[in-house]
């Protein structure tokens, strides 16, 4: 998935002129957190409500005063995965997103994480299935075959590294109601599924 | 609604049709209706069905079925009807899945037990009778235009369109299954005069993967869905616990016009589809919960439905007999009668228990107790505290 796809198009923003106390008032107003700095449509400095908030004794001063110029962006074609490590590794709340010189965007630390919510959800009737492989090519396609057997659909799945060394867990959202066949089907062809943390011992659930 | 409900003639109505039998899947499918035909000789073998008490429903109107389910899901449901059906062109619709497989007369089948619940909510709302219990009934995972989890059409939901309808009533739905109520929460989300509370087993591991805390209704409809998921390996003592804790003060606030309660006995230890761990003791307790609020804030208007149970030799007819036993307000003995055990342990796979409530000693304890508690407890809190109209 792309930035372009979960960003916010319509950007607020200020001009280095404006002052400390129209800035807050923005970011009161419309309740978010940061703030690109444009002139003349290029960006030369973001200011976030902390900045603000620093500088509230000083309401009548510029915004060019207290922002920061050195402002980490991203690009509306990156992926959704590059923006959130960009985000993280540089512990900044948002990235304006930079097109040909001009801000078409901004994803912030909220829209990643709804987006992660999303995709980990549940959005359709489905029963969780953990199964532990070992990390080698063919696994998915192994398990996957077991689900085409049973006329069984998944509505997402997901690979993980294990907390055993040399395996992988894949998790299934499958929708079915009775997975002990096919979890069944599973042991039977040599592969471990996670139970419950809390169940007392293997099988007896 | 309206006022000057008369004096209700009959006390408890019993709403069956051999045919609900005719509601299968497949022989080897675990929604298995020789769980109703078992449960009903138990009750006639204690002596607690009389003809005064029997009602034999007619099937759901397409008009009825309309109120709750898309006109294209009914086509559909006719076609799959049809003994020369394909499963494979009617995935679009949940049906010839694994679960929810097609099968001749699917759709008179299923109408038949709308109308039954129908017929249930309509003997107590008219005043007719105080309750009424349809143990064909409780298909709550049927959506709008989808079948899932073994259900084809959604009986509570059209039988709530129904009283909503015809009296306006204000109603409860009270889902005590495993598996969340989704369908029924769903095609009422919107809804202030349908208050849905679901307890259930966290969708975490479990079917259908819903009911999460933060699903609480929506647009007019906000606060009046709520949903308590507890803990896998939940206990009698915690899961009641819950149950007395949500719905005490939350029915208290509402003010029901009419109580219907699902009653999915499939929290049981013995059951093969869930990870709860209680015992038949909440199959007594619950139903005596729901009747006891009935009469204190709806002038005993309560309506019974089945649902889940998949061990269908050792948990559901005992716990569905405690069902029409509370429901009579009759005193059931210790012991399950020897005829009808002699009867059945023949073609059972199990002993069969001899008592109605498990021995307290059957299963040993779940290790992690005080957690699965402590999370519960934590878990019915932050149900409450997001509930607007309680404060």
């Amino acid at each position: 998935m792309l930035v372009e796809s979960i960003m916010t198009p319509d950007v607020l923003s200020v001009s280095p002129d404006a002052t400390v106390q129209e800035a807050l008032e923005i970011t009161k107003k419309h309740r978010i957190r940061h703030l690109p700095v444009l002139l003349g449509g290029k960006l030369t400095g973001l200011i976030s409500d902390r900045d603000l908030r620093d500088a509230a004794h000083a309401p009548e001063t510029r915004v060019e005063q207290w922002m920061v110029r050195d402002v980490i962006t991203c690009h509306p074609l990156d992926f959704v995965e590059d923006a959130a490590a960009t985000i993280y590794r540089n512990r900044v709340g948002c990235l304006p997103v930079v097109s040909k010189g001009q801000v078409v965007g901004i994803v912030s630390e909220r829209d990643i994480l709804n987006n992660l919510v999303e995709m980990m959800g549940v959005n359709s009737p489905t029963t969780r299935v953990e199964v532990e492989v070992p990390d080698k090519p063919g696994m998915l396609a192994e398990i996957a075959d077991l689900l085409r057997a049973r006329r069984l659909n998944a509505s997402t799945v997901m690979v993980f590294p294990s907390t055993t060394e040399g395996y992988k867990t894949l998790v299934f959202r499958v929708g079915t109601m009775d997975p002990r066949r096919f979890i069944h089907d599973i042991q039977n062809a040599g592969y471990s599924v996670v139970q419950h943390p809390s169940a007392l011992d293997d099988g007896e659930v | 609604m309206s006022q000057g409900i008369e004096t209700p003639t009959g006390k408890s109505a019993f709403v069956f049709s051999e045919d609900f039998t005719r509601y299968k899947f497949a022989e080897d499918h675990p929604f298995n209706p020789k769980r109703l035909v078992m449960t009903l000789e138990l009750i006639k073998q204690l002596g607690l069905l009389e003809e005064q008490h029997l009602f034999q429903p007619a099937p759901a109107t397409d008009e009825d079925l309309l109120r709750v389910h898309d006109s294209r899901y009914l086509d559909a449901v006719k076609r799959a009807s049809l003994p020369t059906a394909d499963p494979d062109h009617f995935a679009a619709w949940g049906l010839g899945t694994e679960d929810t497989p097609i099968f001749p007369g699917m759709h008179d089948a299923s109408s038949l037990i709308c109308g039954g619940t129908k017929l249930a909510a309509e003997l107590v709302m008219s005043g007719q009778y105080q309750h009424a219990l349809n143990m064909a009934g409780g298909l709550h995972h049927a959506h709008r235009a989808q079948a899932s989890g073994f259900c084809v059409y959604n009986d509570i939901a059209v039988a709530i369109a129904h009283v909503r309808e015809k009296y306006d009533a204000r109603v409860v739905y009270i889902d005590t299954d495993a598996h969340h109520g989704d369908g029924v929460q769903w095609l009422f989300y919107e809804d202030p005069n349908v208050l849905t509370i679901s307890f259930h087993e966290t969708g975490k591991y479990l079917y259908p993967g819903t009911g999460e805390l933060t699903e609480r209704g929506e647009g007019r409809g906000y606060g009046y869905s709520l949903n308590v998921p507890l803990e896998a390996f939940t206990e009698d003592d915690s899961w009641m616990q819950a149950v007395r804790d949500v719905l005490v003060p939350v029915l208290n606030a509402f003010q029901p016009d009419l109580i219907l309660h699902q009653n999915g006995c499939d929290a049981h230890r013995f059951d093969p589809l869930t990870h709860l761990a209680a015992t038949t003791r909440i199959y007594r307790d619950m139903p005596k919960l729901t009747h006891q609020l009935a009469h204190e804030l709806c002038e005993g208007r309560w309506v019974g439905v089945g649902g889940g149970g998949y061990d269908i030799w050792r948990v559901v007819p005992r716990a569905w007999t405690m069902l029409w036993a509370e429901i009579l307000d009759a005193e059931l003995p210790e012991k399950v009668p020897t005829d009808w055990l002699e009867r059945w342990q023949v073609q059972a796979p199990f002993e069969l228990p001899t008592t109605f409530l498990d021995p307290v000693d059957l299963f040993a304890p779940i290790p992690r107790r005080t957690e699965i508690t402590e999370k519960n407890e934590i878990t019915v809190r932050r149900a409450l505290n997001g509930t607007p109209f309680l404060f």
